[in-house]
C-alpha cells in the first residue's frame, strides 16, 4: 500500500499482541487495518521460537489458579498485581480455546489435547490466516515510523514506508492506534528479535506516554556461542565447564545463569553440555524445542555428547518487562485513542521485576492483545478525526551522524554483562552520560539514510532513547529486584512499588503513585469466575 | 545466517522475499531470490521453513561463513536444505511438527525452581 488509508483501528505490528488485538477488534465490527514492519505469520520471537504460556485450566484441581496467582505473585519481586493475573490466566485460557476450535494442531496424550504450548512457526501462520479470513487489511513490509495526532492531542493514525515498494510514504488515518511493536533487545541477533527496536516505545513517548519498569530491561539468555539460538529451557539438563574442564559449581543447572554470567563477563569461556539428560527423553527433547537442536545438529555438535562454547545474549524488553505503562484494564496508554499490547507494554502487572519470557509474555500477548483490540474499536469506531498531522522527529529527517554507528554506540552501553548484567551506580551514571550525549547529536544532527535506509535511522534513534530510559530506571531503583541486578545492593522494602519514566530531551523518573482510593478497584467486566470475583481473597 | 538460495530447486515464488522478516532477499532478475543484505540476518530459519521447495540452507552462525566453507557450498550441503520444514511438518503428507510438542514434559520441572530459565 502506498499513499492513505482510513480505518476505524489501526494495530502496528503483527505478532502474537498485533494479531489477537486485530481479531478482537474486528469481531466489535471494527475496520482495521494491521501494519508490520516485517511479515505478519513469520516477525518477532514468537513466530520463530515459540511460547510455552502461563496456562491454566479453571476445572483444574482445587483453587490451582488462586495458588498459582499467590505464588507467582512473591516470585514477581511483589511488584505484580494478583487481580490482573487472575486475568491473564482467564484471558488466556479462553483465547487457547478459541485457536484449539481453529484447528490448531495441538498434541494428545490419553485423548487430551495438551495446551500450554505453541510452536511458533504453526502459531503465527495459522493467526495470520485468522486475521485475514476476518476482513483486516494487512500491510507487511510497513514499517511505521511515526504516529498522527488530532487537533485535541488524541491519536489519529500512523505514518510509515513500504519498503518493498521502493519506500514509497503511506499514511493511515485511524480512530484509535494499537501499538504492538514488541520490546526491544537492541539488534543483539537473538533470533526472532532483531525486528523489535522499541519503535513504539518512541512513537508514543512523543506524544507524552509513560513508560514502567523500564530497570527489568537486562534479560539475557543463554545460547551456543557461534549463534544466537537463546532457548533455555534445555538447559536445565547442561553441565558447565570451564576452559580447563572444570565443572562450574551450581546447586540446580536451573539457576545456573547468574554463575556463568559472571564468568563470562570476567572473560572466561565457558561450555555446556546437555549430559544430565536422561537417555530416555532425549528424542522428546528434540521434539518439544527443534529450534535449539537444530543449529548445533547444523553446526555439527551432538550436545549430549560434546561440550560447547556458549554465550550470553541482550534480549532487553523481549524477555525483560518494561514497557509503555498501562492505565485501564482495556490497556490504554497515558496518550488518549492509544493502546498498548504484549511486549511494548509493561508486563509488571503479571510478571512483576521478573523475566516475563518462559510463560507469561506469551499469555500476556494473547490477553492484552484482545483488551487493547477491543478498546481501541470501541474507542475508534466512528470518531471524528480533524486535522491529522504527523508527530515525532528524533531520526525521522535525514541528518548527518551514521546510523550504524549509532547503533553500535548504543551497544557498547547495553550489551556488555559487566554494564549491564551487573549494574553499578558509577557504571549506570557513566554509561547515561554517553548515552545523553549521543541522544543529543542524533536530535540535533539527525541521522543519515534515505529511502528504506529511514527506517535504520529512526531505530538508531529508537534504540538510544530505550537504553537512556533503562538506565534512568535503573539508577532511581538504588537495590536489587528481579531482572535489575545493582551489583551489592539487596532488595530493599521501601522500593515495593513500580518507577515511571518517560521523556526524550529531559527524561524524568517518578514512583508510581499509589492507586487513588477514591476511585475504588477499577471495574471487573471480565469473568463471572469465582475465582476473580473478590481480588481481596486472594491476598 | 541465510548463505544458500539453490537456483536448481527455486520455482521463484517470491516467498521468501515475502515472509522474510528483516527484509534480505531481493527478487532476482531471473526471478531466483539474491541475498541482498546478508547482515540482516537474524538466523530465524523462517524462509528456509516456508520455502515450498527446499531451495535455501540457513547456517547456525550468526556471522557469514568464511569462504570455502561447506556452509555455503549447495553440493556440499545437499538433504539439509529444507530441514527446518520438515521438523515444522509442512508439506504434503507430513504431519504438523506442534503434534509431536513435548514441551509441557519439561516445563512441568521449570515450574518448581523460583528462578526459571525462560523459554
Ligand atoms: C528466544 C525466545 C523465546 C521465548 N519463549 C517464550 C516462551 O516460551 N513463553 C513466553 O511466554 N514468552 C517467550 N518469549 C517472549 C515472547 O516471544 C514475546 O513476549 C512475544 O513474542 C511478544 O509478542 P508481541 O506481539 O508483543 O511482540 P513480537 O512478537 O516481538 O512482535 C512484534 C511485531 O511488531 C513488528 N514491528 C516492530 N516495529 C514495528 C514498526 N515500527 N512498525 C510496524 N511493525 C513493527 C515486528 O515486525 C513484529 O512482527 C520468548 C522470547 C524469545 C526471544
Ligand atoms: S521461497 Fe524458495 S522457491 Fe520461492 S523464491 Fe524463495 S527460494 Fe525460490
Ligand atoms: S533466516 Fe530469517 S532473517 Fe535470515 S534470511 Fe531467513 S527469514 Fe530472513
Amino acid at each position: 500500500m502506498t499513499g492513505a488509508l482510513d480505518t476505524d483501528v489501526l494495530v502496528l505490528g503483527g505478532g502474537p499482541a498485533g494479531t489477537w488485538a486485530a481479531l478482537a477488534a474486528a469481531s466489535a465490527g471494527a475496520r482495521v487495518v494491521l501494519a508490520d514492519k516485517g511479515y505478519c505469520g513469520t516477525s518477532g520471537p514468537t513466530a520463530s521460537g515459540g511460547n510455552n504460556l502461563w496456562y491454566l485450566p479453571p476445572d483444574g484441581p482445587g483453587d490451582a489458579r488462586a495458588r498459582a496467582v499467590e505464588s507467582r505473585f512473591e516470585q514477581s519481586g511483589r511488584l505484580a498485581d494478583r487481580r490482573w493475573m487472575a486475568r491473564v490466566l482467564d484471558e488466556t485460557y479462553r483465547r487457547v480455546d478459541d485457536l484449539a476450535a481453529w484447528g490448531y494442531p495441538f498434541p494428545e496424550e490419553d485423548g487430551v489435547q495438551l495446551r500450554g504450548s505453541l510452536q511458533g512457526p504453526e502459531y503465527m501462520k495459522r493467526m495470520r490466516r485468522r486475521v485475514h479470513r476476518s476482513g483486516v487489511t494487512i500491510l507487511d513490509h510497513h514499517p511505521a515510523l511515526r504516529l498522527l495526532v488530532d487537533d485535541w492531542g488524541v491519536v489519529a493514525g500512523a505514518a510509515g514506508l513500504a519498503r518493498q515498494r521502493a519506500a514509497a510514504p503511506w499514511t493511515v488515518r485511524a480512530g484509535a492506534v494499537v501499538l504492538a511493536t514488541g520490546g526491544c533487545a537492541f539488534l543483539s541477533g537473538a533470533f526472532g528479535t532483531n525486528v523489535d527496536t522499541g519503535d513504539g516505545h518512541l512513537m508514543a513517548a512523543e506524544l507524552g506516554a509513560e513508560l514502567s519498569g523500564m530497570e527489568f530491561s537486562a534479560a539475557y539468555a543463554l545460547s551456543p556461542a557461534h549463534g544466537a539460538h537463546t532457548k533455555g529451557l534445555m538447559m536445565q539438563f547442561a553441565t558447565y565447564t570451564t576452559e580447563d574442564g572444570a565443572e562450574v559449581e551450581v546447586p540446580d543447572p536451573l539457576t545456573a545463569r547468574t554463575r556463568v554470567a559472571e564468568l563470562l563477563a570476567a572473560g572466561e569461556r565457558v561450555y555446556a553440555r546437555l549430559d544430565r539428560a536422561p537417555r530416555d527423553l532425549r528424542a522428546a527433547m528434540r521434539e518439544a524445542q527443534p529450534n535449539y537442536f537444530l543449529p548445533l545438529d547444523k553446526a555439527g555438535i551432538d550436545p549430549f555428547r560434546d561440550r560447547y562454547p556458549v554465550r550470553m545474549v541482550l534480549e532487553g524488553t523481549v524477555r525483560g518487562t518494561g514497557g509503555l505503562r498501562i492505565v485501564a484494564d482495556d490497556c490504554a496508554t497515558t496518550v488518549p485513542g492509544l493502546f498498548a499490547a504484549g511486549d511494548v507494554a509493561t508486563r509488571e502487572p503479571v510478571s512483576g521485576a521478573v523475566s516475563g519470557g518462559g510463560a507469561y509474555n506469551g499469555a500476556w500477548a494473547i490477553s492484552s492483545g484482545t483488551w487493547a483490540g477491543a478498546g481501541a474499536a470501541r474507542f475508534g469506531a466512528g470518531r471524528a478525526r480533524p486535522r491529522a498531522v504527523p508527530a515525532g522527529r528524533a531520526g525521522l529527517e535525514p541528518g548527518a551522524l551514521d546510523p550504524a554507528e549509532v547503533v553500535a554506540a548504543v551497544q557498547a552501553e547495553v550489551l556488555p554483562l559487566d554494564r549491564n548484567y551487573f549494574r553499578t551506580r558509577a557504571g549506570l551514571r557513566r554509561s547515561l552520560a554517553r548515552l545523553d550525549a549521543l541522544w543529543r547529536r542524533v536530535a540535533a544532527e539527525g541521522v543519515a539514510g534515505t529511502g528504506r535506509d529511514r527506517l535504520r535511522a529512526r531505530q538508531a534513534a529508537a534504540l538510544t532513547a530505550h537504553a537512556r530510559w533503562s538506565y534512568r530506571a535503573a539508577l532511581a531503583r538504588d537495590e536489587s529486584r528481579g531482572l535489575h541486578r545493582l551489583v551489592g545492593a539487596p532488595t530493599r522494602d521501601e522500593y515495593e512499588h513500580r518507577i515511571l519514566t518517560g521523556g526524550l530531551d529531559e527524561p524524568w523518573t517518578a514512583p508510581e503513585p499509589p492507586a487513588d482510593p477514591r476511585l475504588g478497584p477499577p471495574p471487573v467486566p471480565w469473568s463471572a469466575d469465582p475465582v476473580h470475583e473478590s481480588p481481596g481473597a486472594l491476598a | 545466517m541465510i548463505e544458500v538460495v539453490s537456483a536448481a530447486r527455486c520455482v521463484a515464488c517470491d516467498v521468501c522475499v515475502k515472509v522474510c522478516p528483516t527484509d534480505v532477499f531481493e527478487r532476482g532478475p531471473d526471478g531466483v531470490p539474491v541475498i541482498a543484505r546478508q547482515g540482516d540476518c537474524q538466523t530465524c530459519f523462517m524462509c528456509e521453513a516456508h520455502c515450498p521447495t527446499d531451495a535455501l540452507y540457513v547456517a547456525p552462525f550468526s556471522d557469514p561463513a568464511p569462504p570455502g566453507s561447506p556452509h555455503a557450498d549447495e553440493a556440499a550441503l545437499g538433504p539439509a536444505l529444507g530441514a527446518y520444514r520438515r521438523i515444522v511438518g509442512w508439506g504434503s503428507g507430513r504431519t504438523p511438527g506442534s503434534r509431536a510438542d513435548k514441551n509441557h514434559l519439561f516445563t512441568r520441572r521449570v515450574r518448581v525452581v523460583p528462578e526459571r530459565p525462560e523459554d
